[in-house]
């Protein structure tokens, strides 16, 4: 039983709080209230109130009045979520009922896996906030995102119906499409950083300032200010194709209501569309955490003293440890609400446009970039 | 890596392994393909090489595979249920497999890398990528080179063989 | 006949795009700002602000029964609307006025006198086809219930509803 001993109890303990820490009391959270923000923003863009109203059913215990606790609409969520978990579960009966059940979880599962690289935070209890703090943490984030196309597609095919499969077909092609765009365009980024480790990533914009607001550390040097631009083509290219990988409006043509009904989950009822629902939505997340991991400097913010392994136990440390995280997470809900916006702006593509638009534009601008990128690393000291 | 770990996937590996050609379906058999591969890719994970591990990912499970499903899923499914075994090809596949195993066995029993375990690293993070890619790009610049462009001139190959003439 | 659509010819800077989608994000943003700071006029925040005080004249809400002034029942159960109505929503058991009754010169009156308000349509067909001048579209919307049968509107209710109509009106509403 020699085994035993080596199992190395006290880091799976660790990376287990850290998991269920990040993802019940940060991500599920920030992703029923996305849900909710989706509906309020998109109704004060449209000049509507959106849900307002929903309190808490006092009125079910017979008082006179449901409660309403500070905004309005705030119990939305939750409202959502038990009507999803009542809702009758029901499965087609023309479905191929293995893939049908197995196409929620796969769609849900690596949206969530990815957060595992993310260091969404600096130091707390000695620890460091990231579940698994891997050399290879961006390709790790690559590689689970185009795992996460088989939940889309399996749904399609499992459904056996028309829409659900076009929208299959549809995520399909779409998803292997931008993520040559999205691998590429951040590359320059790892060029200049040096590391493919998202931790390094951000101790190189503590340092340097960050990527894409390169004066937060108080100097723009010719260097930076010459890698402004790569890193700015390569900021829009990577959003652009960030809004691509999880079907976001501009792109949402896998479930594109006005032709496929719903797409690939138009078969779907009760928690199994529930899955695929917050599945996109927690892709979101991670896609914005990627985002503000390599371009805005993750959970760190100029001016802000950074704790250190030995600081993070006393009361000052933790304190600033938990600053470190709600930064990030600020970051991260500013790109959501910057998501929400562009869906309620502009009109879906059309296939064509969208493939012509990934493969003949973003993929040679991404190809560009990286050349550009590496004449000024070479040439400018 | 635990030994309870690295038997627990190399079980699971060949289980998805034997599943592929057992299964009838294309796609079950596709799926398994892709679920064999992520553990393989967790073994090359328990071996510290993260880069390798996740590139097994990438490349095979996200992007080849999701091609080979994409394609299964337009053909015609119900043609490959109907057909019945082969007794020649199954004669012919068993002589093939069983040539292999030999030959595989031929080349263990000479080859002694696997009859102890290789020593710990001793570091803590190996730099796997920067090492495989200044290997890459400095001792094998020349083949890697002249097989980017083999791929090139077989992508431009397809796409010119598989274009048809529009009227 | 086939005709050709004229593309409008995009400059550099349209055809690139991001320009665009920047003024795109400029106008939803300006909507959001606007509701923010309460300076949109929003729709009515219905249950605690109705419009009933809007309602107009010619506005046609739940179907009711009216009497007239003497307080008799208008409808002398001809079953016109029974026959009109397109979803057939009415139902009539007719009935005979009692001999000593002072309105007995009328002959007939409804027993029972049954509208399924889930079933109909306010059309207002019923209110043009009535001879008497008995059934009227009035302004309730709000016809609620918990079952099917809190749905069906009975003879009762109907006059409750209607109240009376005094005199001969003109129900040829020209806006109606
Ligand atoms: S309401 Fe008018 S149309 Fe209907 S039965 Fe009575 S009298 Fe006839
Ligand atoms: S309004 Fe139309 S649908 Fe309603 S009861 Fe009258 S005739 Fe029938």
């Amino acid at each position: 039983m020699d085994f035993i001993n080596d199992i190395p109890w006290l880091l799976i303990a660790a990376s287990v709080a850290k998991t269920l820490f990040l993802i019940f009391l940060i991500v599920l959270p920030i992703v029923s209230y996305t849900v909710y923000a989706e509906r309020r923003v998109s109704a004060l863009i449209q000049d509507r109130l959106g849900p307002n109203r929903t309190g808490f059913p006092t009125s079910l215990l017979g008082f006179h009045k449901d409660l309403q606790l500070f905004l309005g609409g705030l119990g939305q969520p939750v409202a959502d979520a038990v009507k999803f978990l009542l809702k009758e579960e029901f499965t087609p009966g023309h479905v191929n009922k293995f893939y049908f059940w197995l196409a929620p979880v796969l769609a849900m599962v690596p949206a969530l896996s990815t957060l595992a690289v993310l260091p969404f935070g600096n130091y707390m209890f000695g620890q460091k906030m990231v579940v698994a703090d891997v050399n290879v943490g961006i390709l790790y984030v690559f590689a689970i995102a185009s795992i996460g196309v088989y939940g889309i597609v399996l749904a399609g095919w499992s459904s056996n119906s028309k829409y659900p499969f076009l929208g299959g077909i549809r995520a399909t092609s779409q998803m292997i499409s931008y993520e040559l765009s999205l691998g590429l365009s951040a590359v320059p980024v790892l060029m200049i950083i040096g590391n493919l480790n998202l931790s390094d990533a951000i101790q190189y914009q503590i340092d340097n300032g960050w990527l894409l607001l390169p004066f937060t550390d108080g100097k723009l040097t010719l260097r930076e200010l010459l890698l402004w631009i790569p890193v700015g083509i390569s900021f829009i290219v990577f959003t652009i194709s960030m809004f691509a990988e999880t079907n976001r409006l501009p792109f949402d043509l896998p479930e594109s209501e006005t032709e496929l009904v719903a797409g690939y989950h138009t078969e779907y009822s009760s928690m199994k569309f529930a899955l695929f629902f917050l599945g996109e939505y927690a892709a979101m997340i991670a896609g914005s955490s990627v985002i503000v991991v390599l371009f805005l400097g993750g959970w760190h913010l100029p001016f802000l003293p950074i704790n250190t392994l030995e600081s993070s136990t006393t009361p000052a440390g933790m304190a600033l440890g938990l600053i470190h995280i709600s930064v990030f997470f600020a970051k991260v809900i500013a790109l959501l609400i910057f998501f929400i916006w562009v869906r309620w702006t502009l009109p879906r593509f059309r296939f064509d446009q969208l493939m012509k638009l990934g493969w003949l534009y973003l993929f040679e601008i991404a190809l560009v970039n990286i050349f550009i990128t590496a004449a000024i690393l070479a040439l400018v000291k | 890596m635990s030994p309870i770990l690295f038997w627990l996937f190399t079980a699971l590996m060949l289980a998805f392994g034997v599943s592929v050609i057992l299964n009838r379906n294309p796609v079950a058999s596709a799926l398994s393909l892709v679920a064999s591969f992520l553990c393989l890719s967790a073994l090359f994970v328990g071996l510290d090489a993260f880069f390798i591990g996740v590139i097994q990912v990438l490349v095979y499970a996200g992007a080849v595979m999701v091609l080979f499903l994409f394609i299964i899923m337009l053909l015609d499914l119900r043609a490959e249920h109907r057909r019945h075994f082969n007794r020649l090809v199954l004669v012919g596949g068993s002589l093939v497999s069983a040539g292999f195993v030999i030959a595989l066995l031929q080349v263990l029993s000479v080859f002694p890398a696997g009859a102890k375990p290789f020593p710990a690293l001793g570091v803590a993070r190996l730099d796997d990528v920067r090492q495989v890619g200044i290997t890459l790009f400095t001792r094998f610049n020349l083949p890697f080179q002249t097989v980017g462009v083999l791929i090139l001139v077989a992508a431009v190959g397809v796409i010119v063989l598989s274009r048809r003439e529009l009227k | 006949m086939a005709y050709t659509v004229r593309r409008p010819n995009l400059t550099f800077w349209e055809k690139i795009y991001l320009p665009n989608i920047v003024a795109g994000l400029a106008i939803t943003f300006k909507h959001l700002r606007k509701m923010l700071q309460g300076e949109t006029k929003v729709v009515m925040q219905y249950p605690e602000e109705k419009w009933d005080a809007h309602l107009p004249e010619y506005y046609r809400g739940a179907p009711t029964l009216v009497t007239d002034e003497h307080g008799r029942e208008r409808c002398v159960s001809c079953q016109l609307c029974e026959f009109i109505c397109p979803p057939r929503a009415i139902t009539i058991t007719p009935g005979e006025l009692a001999s000593d009754s002072k309105f007995a010169k009328v002959e007939k009156a409804p027993k029972a006198f049954e509208i399924d308000m889930s079933r109909c349509i306010y059309c207002g067909l019923c209110e043009e086809v009535c001879p008497e001048q008995a059934i009227y579209l009035r302004k309730d919307y709000a016809v609620t219930g918990e079952n099917r049968a809190d749905m069906v509107h009975h003879k009762d209710k109907l006059y409750e509803l209607g109240g009376t109509m005094p005199g001969l009106v003109h129900k040829w509403n020209p806006e109606k």
